[in-house]
């Protein structure tokens, strides 16, 4: 069975709400965190359901909005959400009227909307839909253990299509407390150069991003997903490169046939050694690429990567802004992803032109 | 009355969200609940909170809030039946 | 596709006992885990009754053969504690030999710490230690469950509140099916914490003298901690393993109740979704569920709506029901893993447990728990519910073996 991603929906620190990257478009931020752009949400989310949104769950459930709409459906067999840290805003809200209340007369609302499937119910709630819905929250590896279990579904026969999406927001509390835990740059930098970057940590970001995907063949969908790897804590460089060869065997490709790769190079020296390394090895041939200067670092950033490998596949054309080689650029018919989070989740996905 | 009820409508847009609406926009005899503003039950735990906290008067039970806050007015009414 | 998934180890910890042995014991003595809080600091010590697992952490790290306890929450080490046992029940001495994964569950996974770090991070953005804060996500505690027991196959954590751990449970279930793992430790963990007593307590809906599960009277829930592992494998891992099966996971449903975030619709239909897709992969007829080890939190709200589910799918016969969350208290995230245990052990021993604290009927119900410990009783099915904030519904049926 062939499953197709037929709609795309997209939030993030640039314009990516029409589904397009522009090269002219590009958003430069000048701010320590890249934080989405986004849309006038009363234009998506009635305001009764809207009122009691944090910033997550108005993006989530938006680029759910924009995605179904993109894919021409009004509801969906199955809704599989993502996220890293979930309703960060509402935990910080829950915890701050904690302290300041001393645990008294308290406030629940900030409580029930810091659970991590607050998206996804929220989404089944406004679509009344009552089917399989499921969250997802293992780091680095969250998106793709929601792409794991949409894909299962499909295969099981349990869903026609699935909403698939992920979310992760930043807020300025998070961004101290991950700052004094060095996962950031220390020094003012273009995140636009982010990958010539040779220092440690890289830049924070956020984002939602949501796809429809079905098993039915359509001229107007965007890629197929042939295949997912997830990986934990590989032992070498070596185990990665056997890792990624035995994926591309298991789907009968060979490193040629890969025109496109997206990396997760996130400027970061301590972790951008392996994506060198395959870029000038395994993979020299293709056209090298990477998004983390664009949507910046978060957990479920391969779900940015996925959208943007959506519309590279459907219209053929590969934005300057993110490519890292001068490769000549052919037909593009497979697109590799290959990203990690601080050497620990590690992640394939092969996606392919319909 | 009338600075009580006017008070009581900007403490629960504040409170419970309600940003595009101004006090002049809730009747004070409309219901609250169900088809007039359209508050649920985790609205009547805010307001719980805010009666508790603001003036004072503590409603155990959220069961025993469905009559008070049937409407702006009636939580009013309560309001200076009870404070002391 | 391997059609069967077979339960061959089971691991425990909870308020009622530290493992299965001692959980049996508190079961048949009828003894409930609801006490005053000691451990967990709060302003509510003595006044709100809560389940806890009555040992500090550096007892439990000596549980959980643990040394460096800095770098663990109090959800890791209940994890670990109950993982581990599940593993050694099961007998597993090379943990490589087959494709093993971990899939686990927690509604807040290490905020037990977290909230501590925040404390101090609250009053001066640069104080509150950091290695209280480093562990607050929630794949933490399964990347150290995975660590410990040396899994690095497939490794993910769910969190759908208080139904985590069934999902946690199904996903397994169906990585067997689809021939991606042979054998996989599922479950999930919770710690009490100050965040998820002060939520349930700002709802009101916190029993003051602790939970009464399907009673007229009930007034809410309480809260627990704990966590519940179990040990699934396929049937090619039996062949190559030998292992005995304790029972079979034979079916599963996740279904959205999509009405509100925290309340259920007024007739249970996310949670007579879940139950009757449960109970259709199961293959078995309604008449063939012999126990229903109920949600059965005791909110006004829960046992209403799931009771009148239970009624709509099992008409006028309704087996044996009773919730077990008057020994074990709401373990939110844990509470699907906890009473998967439970739901196997109620096959193995071939007892109905007891419905603790009931005294009245529903009025709106046509019936009531089981408030007997039931004993010689040839359990075949047990329908195991699991229901979350934001409609989140999951059912799983264990089967006879």
């Amino acid at each position: 069975m062939k499953i197709f991603i037929k709609g795309i929906g997209s939030i993030s620190p640039q314009n990516t709400i029409q589904n397009t990257l522009i090269d002219a478009d590009i958003i430069q931020h000048h701010t320590e965190y890249l934080k989405c752009i986004e849309p006038v949400y009363k234009n998506y989310i009635n305001p009764v359901s809207l009122r009691r949104m944090s910033r997550i769950v108005k993006m989530g459930v938006t680029a759910a909005q924009l995605c179904l709409k993109d894919a021409n459906l009004t509801n969906t067999d199955a809704i599989i959400t993502a996220t890293g840290l979930g309703c960060i805003e509402d935990t910080e809200n829950f915890l701050n009227s904690i302290i300041a209340n001393e645990e008294k007369l308290l406030n629940p609302t900030p409580f029930i909307q810091s659970t991590h499937n607050t998206v996804g119910s929220q989404i089944a709630i406004i679509l009344k839909c009552n089917n399989y819905n499921a969250t997802h929250v293992h780091k680095g590896s969250s998106f793709e253990s929601a792409l794991m279990d949409a894909l299962l579904l499909m295969k099981e026969n349990e869903a026609n299509n699935v909403l698939l999406g992920s979310s992760d927001e930043m807020t300025p509390n998070l961004f101290k407390i991950t700052q004094r835990l060095n996962l950031w740059k220390k020094e003012p930098i273009n995140h636009l150069k982010l990958s010539e970057c040779k220092t440690k940590g890289s830049i924070a970001g956020e984002g939602a991003a949501f796809f429809a995907l079905t098993n039915e063949a359509n001229t107007s969908n965007y890629a197929v997903i042939n295949a997912l790897d997830v990986f934990y804590k590989p032992a070498t460089n070596d185990a990665i490169d056997q890792r990624i060869s035995l994926f591309l065997a298991n789907n009968q490709l060979k490193t040629d046939e890969i025109d496109l790769v997206v990396y997760g190079i996130n400027g970061d020296v301590k972790s951008d050694g392996i994506y060198n390394h395959l870029m000038e090895s395994v993979f020299n041939k293709s056209t090298s690429t990477y998004y983390k200067h664009l949507c910046g670092e978060y957990h479920t950033s391969t779900s940015f990567a996925m959208w943007l490998s959506s519309i590279i596949l459907k219209n053929q054309v590969v934005p300057n802004i993110i490519k890292l080689n001068n490769q000549p650029i052919k037909p593009i018919n497979n697109i590799l992803i290959y990203n990690h989070y601080l050497n620990k989740n590690h992640s394939l996905i092969l996606l392919s032109k319909c | 009355m009338d600075t009580l009820i006017k008070e009581l409508k900007e403490e629960i847009i504040n409170e419970l969200n309600l940003e595009d609406l101004t006090p002049d926009d809730i009747d004070a005899d409309a219901a609250l609940f169900g088809d007039g503003l359209g508050l649920d039950s985790i609205d009547a735990l805010s307001l719980i909170v805010i009666l508790e906290k603001k003036y004072g008067l503590k409603i155990g039970n959220p069961d025993d809030g469905k009559e008070i806050f049937r409407s702006i007015r009636s939580i009013a009414e309560f309001i200076k039946a009870n404070k002391k | 596709m391997s059609s069967r998934v077979f339960v061959t180890g089971l691991g425990i910890i909870s308020s009622i006992g530290c493992n299965i042995k001692e959980v049996m014991e508190a079961i048949y003595a009828k003894k409930s885990g609801i006490s005053e809080i000691t451990i967990l600091e709060t302003n509510y010590k003595g006044k709100i009754p809560v389940c806890e697992v009555k040992k500090l952490n550096k007892e439990l790290a000596e549980l959980a053969g643990v040394s460096n306890l800095n770098k663990y929450t109090r959800t890791a080490l209940l994890g670990i504690i109950a993982a581990k046992q599940a593993v050694a029940y099961a007998g597993i001495d090379n943990i490589k030999e087959l494709r093993t994964g971990v899939i686990s569950a927690t509604s807040v996974g290490g905020m037990d710490r977290s909230e501590n770090f925040y404390q101090s991070f609250y009053k001066d953005q640069n104080k509150g230690r950091l290695r209280d804060v480093v562990n607050h996500d929630c794949s933490d505690s399964t990347e150290k469950i995975a660590d410990i027991l040396g899994i690095s196959e497939y490794i993910t954590t769910i969190s759908t509140a208080c139904s985590s751990s069934a999902n946690a449970i199904m996903l397994g279930a169906r990585l067997i099916k689809n021939n991606f793992l042979d054998r996989v430790i599922v479950g999930g963990t919770d710690a009490l914490t100050r965040f998820t007593l002060n939520g349930f307590n700002s709802l009101m809906i916190l029993d003051a003298t602790g939970c009464k599960p399907f009673d007229n009277k009930r007034n809410g829930l309480t809260i627990g901690e704990g966590a519940g592992f179990l040990v699934i494998e396929s049937e090619k891992s039996l062949k190559i393993s030998g292992k005995k099966v304790l029972a079979e996971l034979t079916g599963y449903g996740n279904a959205c109740d999509a009405f509100h975030q925290t309340a259920s619709s007024p007739e249970g239909y996310g949670a007579y979704l879940a139950m009757k897709k449960a109970i259709e992969v199961s293959g078995k007829h309604i008449t063939e569920i012999d126990y229903i080890n109920a949600h059965g939190t005791g909110t006004a709200n829960n046992d209403l709506t799931e009771g009148k589910a239970i009624e709509k799918i099992f008409n006028n016969s309704i087996p044996e029901v009773s919730s077990t969350k008057a020994y074990t208290g709401h373990t939110l995230a844990a509470s699907g893993g906890i009473e998967a245990v439970l739901s196997v052990l109620a096959i193995k021993e071939k007892i109905i447990y007891p419905n603790l604290r009931f005294t009245e009927q529903i009025n709106e119900l046509s019936f009531s728990p089981t408030i007997e410990l039931l004993q010689n009783k040839e359990v075949r099915n047990v329908l195991s519910n699991s229901f979350g904030f934001g409609g989140n519904n999951t059912s799983l049926v264990f089967s006879k073996y």
